[in-house]
């Protein structure tokens, strides 16, 4: 087994819910939505958050969009306005998931 | 009854302070029916709220006469219809000030209908009093808690209304709090009849709105996929629906403008600010996002088909904004060497200065841009960095301890650190937190008024 970055798998979006953000997470091709399900599970992403993220993690599907949404609750320091953080709206949430590390097979190829 | 078999209706704002020529490029790169434009976001309406009560003329996005200016004179001509929620808390005097602007345009026989009654700031004792609480969604409190630090109240209206208002013939149609779905919505409602149980339809309708809202997010902008991919972003079409009878729509963009319209680039707009995607709640339907269906269909051209939709609640959504104290940001640039540790102990020496002279917050915040403020404990440690920004937030309800914040920033300049930068910004000052309050109130108890007038 090897480990890569989400990066290679997945491209995401993410806005601000008051004090949740929500975090879109995408297949970059359809073949890697089963992977995304069966590695990014609440709790791993709950543990990959943190110190971010203080409440529960949420996850829905979308297997028609081969997508996965997150919604971290009280990870954006108050929300969007109260907020003191300079990404008050977690706009770069998106990116903080995709450092995520999946373990793969060593034959897996991304490309 | 059906008008037509198809609208084009084109976004032209996503938010307030969106690309302010966006507007005027969708109504003359190419063939468009109704123009939309969001200016709402959820605190903007305290902000409108202060501008009315210091004059009663105020109350609205000023920027949407600068849009209006430009657009008039070709929307008038081709008969392009114009929808926005840029009335805010007083568009009366939005459409008043529009007027003004067409009789010096020339423009003639112009006929804006407004959508109003959305603003409940004024009742808010009488709903107490009657037993409605307008309990906090997210924290289950009773809105008596923070009442007399209120700043606004309103409840979001639909496109059912905004529809009312075109079939009395506004050719623009200015609203205060109408959802951004809503704006979008409406053109489908009036021209193709749709009616209220037609569930399907309308959360096709939905959809089709989400993906216009946040205008250019949807046809290249802010694409995370594969960005530099997208073409020409200097010139982004902002996206267009181009909406069907029968409930399909096709997102597009004009011929020979740049940016992106992909299956991807939808994608990833239809994910932003969603929570349960079978539960998209509106006031007119609750669409299921897990039915959504995408297809390219040609260059820059995404059929969304298949949108599944059920009955409405019961409640509106009503969104409140309320003083909660103040809040200062300062910044100070440390240079190499070792930029990010001088940075850290300015942190420190700071932190101890204001805790010697006994002020308190609720919050001391400190980031350091360059190394942490986009993923906080997440972020790497780096290798020396050539520079980095130490930014210190605070927030509280002692105004005096911000105050002080303000004027112990600077100082460190020459009592901290070497190699510093970056104050001409001066104090820091304090700013009120205006903080939200999201509650529900039954439909039964508000209802929207529609006013059409010609010039």
């Amino acid at each position: 087994m090897k480990k890569i970055l989400l990066l290679k798998l997945a491209h995401a979006r993410s806005g601000d819910k008051g004090d949740a953000s929500n975090i879109g997470v995408i297949a970059r091709k359809p073949e890697y939505f089963s992977l995304l399900r069966e590695k990014l599970t609440p709790e791993a992403v709950r543990k990959h958050f943190e110190g971010i993220c203080r409440g529960k993690v949420e996850r829905f599907e979308l297997p028609n969009l081969g997508a996965l949404n997150f919604l971290l609750h009280e990870a954006l320091g108050g929300g969007g306005t109260v907020s003191l953080r300079n990404d008050a709206q977690g706009k770069t949430m998106s990116t903080a998931i995709l450092r995520m590390e999946i373990e793969v097979p060593d034959d897996f190829e991304t490309r | 009854m059906k008008k037509r078999d198809s609208i084009r209706i084109a976004s032209g704002q996503g938010y307030w302070g969106d690309l302010p020529q966006a507007p005027y490029w969708q109504v003359s790169k190419g063939p468009t029916d109704y123009l939309v434009m969001d200016y709402l976001a959820e605190v903007t309406m305290s902000i409108l709220q202060k501008q009315k009560s210091r004059d009663p003329r105020l109350g609205y996005a000023k920027d949407l006469l600068q849009v209006m200016e430009q657009i008039l004179p070709i929307v008038s001509a081709n008969g392009i219809k114009v929808i926005t929620n840029g009335g805010g808390v007083n568009p009366q005097a939005c459409r008043d000030a529009i007027f003004d602007i067409a009789k010096r345009l020339g423009v003639k026989g112009l006929k804006i209908g407004v959508v109003y009654g959305d603003d409940i700031y004024g009742r808010i004792d009488q709903l107490l009093g009657s037993g409605n609480d307008l309990i906090n969604m997210d924290t289950g409190e009773s809105v008596r808690k923070v009442r007399d630090r209120l700043l606004s109240a309103n409840v979001y209206f639909g496109a059912f209304p905004i529809a009312k208002a075109l079939e009395q013939g506004a050719q623009i149609v200015l609203t205060g709090r109408a959802t951004d779905t809503g704006l979008t919505l409406a053109p489908m409602i009036h021209e193709f009849g749709w009616g209220k149980d037609e569930f399907d339809n309308l959360a096709a309708g939905i959809v089709a709105g989400h993906i216009l809202e946040c205008g250019g997010q949807s046809s290249g902008g802010n694409y995370l996929k594969d960005w530099r991919s997208v073409p020409d972003l200097a010139n982004i079409g902002f996206p267009i629906a181009e909406a069907h009878a029968d409930g399909t729509v096709y997102i597009t963009k004009h011929d020979g403008t740049g940016g992106l319209v992909s299956v991807d680039t939808i994608k990833e707009q239809l994910l932003y600010e969603i929570g349960n995607p079978r539960e998209y709640i509106t006031p007119e339907v609750v669409a299921d996002f897990t039915s959504i269906q995408l297809e390219q269909a040609g260059e820059n051209r995404v059929k969304v088909f298949g949108v599944k939709g059920r009955a409405p609640t019961d409640f509106f959504k009503v969104s409140m904004a309320y003083s909660d104290g103040y809040y200062a940001i300062g910044t100070l640039t440390y240079g190499w060497p070792d930029a990010l540790e001088k940075a850290q102990a300015a942190d420190r020496i700071m932190r101890q200065r204001l805790q010697d002279l006994g002020h308190k917050f609720d919050e001391f915040h400190t980031e350091f841009l360059g190394y942490n403020s986009c993923h906080g404990p997440l972020s790497p440690q780096p290798a020396e960095i050539n520079e980095v920004v130490l930014r210190v937030a605070v927030r509280g309800h002692d105004k005096e301890s911000i105050e002080a914040f303000g004027r112990q920033l600077v100082p460190l300049v020459l009592t901290g650190p070497p190699t510093v930068t970056g104050f001409g910004g001066g104090r820091p000052k304090p700013q009120e937190v205006v903080a939200y309050w999201p509650a529900l109130l039954p439909k039964s108890l508000v209802k929207p008024e529609i006013e059409v007038a010609e010039l």
